[in-house]
């Protein structure tokens, strides 16, 4: 059952003297959602982004999906989806276009473009935003489509950066809908959120703290580890000693 | 093949939604081919003369009247002295003073020789210059006819005197339009070709989407052709806008071979937009860009021969232009489309453009980061 598609060994960022990562280690299984929390400045980001390839590490080593994030960090790419803590597909494109855009990038030939962008709108009830640029969406559901393109390839493993935040609590719900549906298929969640009831959602979450990992297990193990009512009061224990602040 | 047909799609999708971009390519180049040449002549006409006239004789009347009929001067001060006349240098009134000595046709006459003072206004020089140069022939010309009128006229003249008759090759008429057009059709191709690309990747950056290019495997040299054939092809278009309005509005149809000249644009096209791409690699915002491009592309332009010779710079200068892209360009345009030049005359420019784009677009490529 477990098999291991996200492993990393001490791996650190350095930027100058500021160390955003340090030595973090963790093993993702395959088909779990694992929650990443901490506070803002924690790290989350930073690690994120070396976990994509689209950040080199000063130190350490790591595996996603079997690639190497030294010196494989394109293999690394058709493997995941990533979908970043800013709003990053083409707002002057439509939904349908942006689909098709990305898809086309991860080499989906046109056939499946053409099945794949269809149920994809249909699942997100977006029938009549189709052909409507993205600039006119609403929040919730720019970060529902941001989703389903980044598991538009059927990637092994998908990397969420705060996907919920700014979210109204409804679409929050919907879109952990699509959360468990991946999963169910699978795919394997890595997510970042400030939102303690969505850590209750994951299958196992780690608390970043000053770029350093403090606590990493399921929720239920935190909440006893820590003598806490709730994940609130787990974060807010381990939180509070963080030094470094936005 | 495929990921790029998906790069051009899209960008061709936003250029078309962008409706500043679009007035960019389009009524730029025809405005500024509209405006630009009759605004930018060298031709100086207009010189604002002051006299004074001290002479009140018909010879001094007779002289200003030929010097106004010229077409290049206008008389906008008659002054009795030449405090009056510095005044209206002060005051931009006149760019010239002529001052007639008193007796100037007594001693014209009598004493065969009178001397003329003249004042300039150095502040604009070409205007100076050229005024300066205009009035002596003009008082030269003065000077021979009325000796052709006083003086006897001898078996064999005493003074032989060389008359210069010149033709101007390549642009007969010495028209203006004839020569900046060529120059200002350079200069929008390559604003065109190398801003629009310099800011594209740029604004990408800015407002991340980027980010979601660099997490997917496309390859570096997909990316950049993709973003590189959109914009080679709108200065393509912008380049047909402004050889049809150099052709509509003032009758310019190339000498030389339109094949060849769009060839060459082809290559320079690459160049320029490489350049641009290059600098956005190095750039994280469209201002930062903004800049960047403004500092070279004014460089390029004052350097590039459309304003001032190449060939009156001194050695230092001729060195940094042989860099110019600009100037390569504006040489060839003028070349092929006055001159008539083909394909063996261009082959060391061509040559060099070819290095250029070569060199830009590998280290665009290579300096563009997926992982950072």
């Amino acid at each position: 059952m477990s098999e291991i598609v996200i492993k990393t060994d001490k791996l650190t960022k350095r930027f100058g003297d500021f160390i955003a990562a340090n030595e973090i280690t963790f093993k993702v299984n395959k088909g779990e959602i694992f929650g990443f929390l901490g506070a803002n400045g924690a790290g989350k980001t930073t690690a994120m982004r070396m976990l994509c390839g689209l950040s080199i590490p000063s130190s350490g080593q790591a595996t996603i999906a079997g690639f190497d994030v030294y010196k494989q960090t394109e293999q690394i790419k058709k493997n995941i989806g990533y979908m970043s803590q800013k709003f990053s597909l083409y707002e002057d494109l439509t939904v349908l276009e942006n689909i098709n855009f990305f898809g086309g990038i991860y080499g989906l030939t046109d056939k499946e473009l053409k099945t794949k962008s269809a149920q994809l709108i249909d699942q997100l009830g977006l029938q009549l935003q189709a052909k409507k640029l993205v600039a006119s969406l609403p929040l919730g559901w720019k970060q529902k489509l941001s989703f389903s393109v980044a598991v538009l390839h059927e990637p092994k493993i998908v990397f969420l950066d705060e996907p919920t935040g700014g979210v109204d609590p409804v679409t929050r719900r919907q879109f952990w809908d699509l959360i468990y549906d991946a999963a169910d298929r699978g795919v394997t969640i890595f997510v970042t959120t400030h939102y303690m009831d969505e850590a209750e959602y994951c299958n196992r979450i780690s608390i970043m703290v000053d770029g350093v990992i403090k606590a990493l297990d399921t929720p239920r193990n935190l909440k006893d580890t820590f003598h806490a009512n709730n994940m609130d009061e787990v974060f807010y224990e381990l939180a509070r000693s963080a030094k470094r602040s936005e | 093949m495929r990921t790029i047909r998906f790069l051009l799609q899209k960008e061709f999708r936003q250029i078309f939604r962008n409706r500043s971009i679009l007035a960019m390519v389009i009524v730029m180049p025809i405005m500024q081919l509209l405006i630009l040449p009759l605004a930018a002549n060298y031709e100086v006409k207009n010189i604002n003369i002051a006299v004074i006239d001290n002479d009140h004789s018909s010879y001094s009347q007779k002289l200003i009247t030929k010097i106004t009929s010229s077409g290049y001067f206008k008389l906008t001060g008659y002054c009795f002295s030449f405090k009056q006349a510095y005044r209206l240098i002060e005051t931009d009134t006149a760019d010239l003073i002529l001052e007639i000595p008193h007796d100037f046709e007594r001693n014209l006459i009598r004493e065969n020789e009178q001397k003329l003072f003249v004042a300039v206004n150095a502040i604009n020089g070409t205007k100076a210059n050229l005024g300066s140069v205009y009035l002596l022939n003009i008082i030269q010309d003065f000077n021979a006819e009325i000796r052709l009128q006083f003086i006897q006229p001898v078996r064999f003249n005493p003074q032989p005197v060389i008359d210069i008759t010149s033709s101007n090759w390549y642009n007969p008429m010495l028209d203006y339009h004839v020569f900046m057009v060529p120059g200002i059709l350079a200069v929008l191709v390559t604003m065109v070709g190398g801003f629009l690309t310099a800011l594209n990747i740029v604004k990408e950056k800015e407002v991340g989407t980027i980010e979601q290019i660099n997490v997917t495997p496309i390859k570096k040299y997909h990316f950049i052709l993709g973003k590189l054939i959109p914009f080679w092809i709108l200065g393509n278009v912008v380049f047909t806008l402004g050889l049809l309005v150099a052709w509509l509005v003032y009758g310019i149809v190339p000498v030389g071979s339109l094949f060849l000249l769009y060839g060459f644009i082809a290559v320079y096209l690459l160049a320029v937009s490489g350049f641009g791409l290059l600098i956005s690699t190095f750039c994280e915002s469209q201002q930062q860009a903004m800049f960047v491009m403004f500092f070279f592309i004014m460089i390029f332009i004052l350097m590039g021969g459309l304003f001032t010779s190449i060939d009156s710079m001194p050695e230092w200068a001729k060195t940094v232009t042989k860099f110019n892209l600009v100037s390569y360009l504006i040489e060839i345009m003028r070349m092929i489309i006055l001159k008539g030049s083909s394909f063996k005359n261009i082959v060391p420019q061509l040559g060099v453009i070819a290095v250029f784009a070569l060199v830009f677009n590998g280290w665009a490529i290579f300096n563009y980061k997926k992982t950072s």
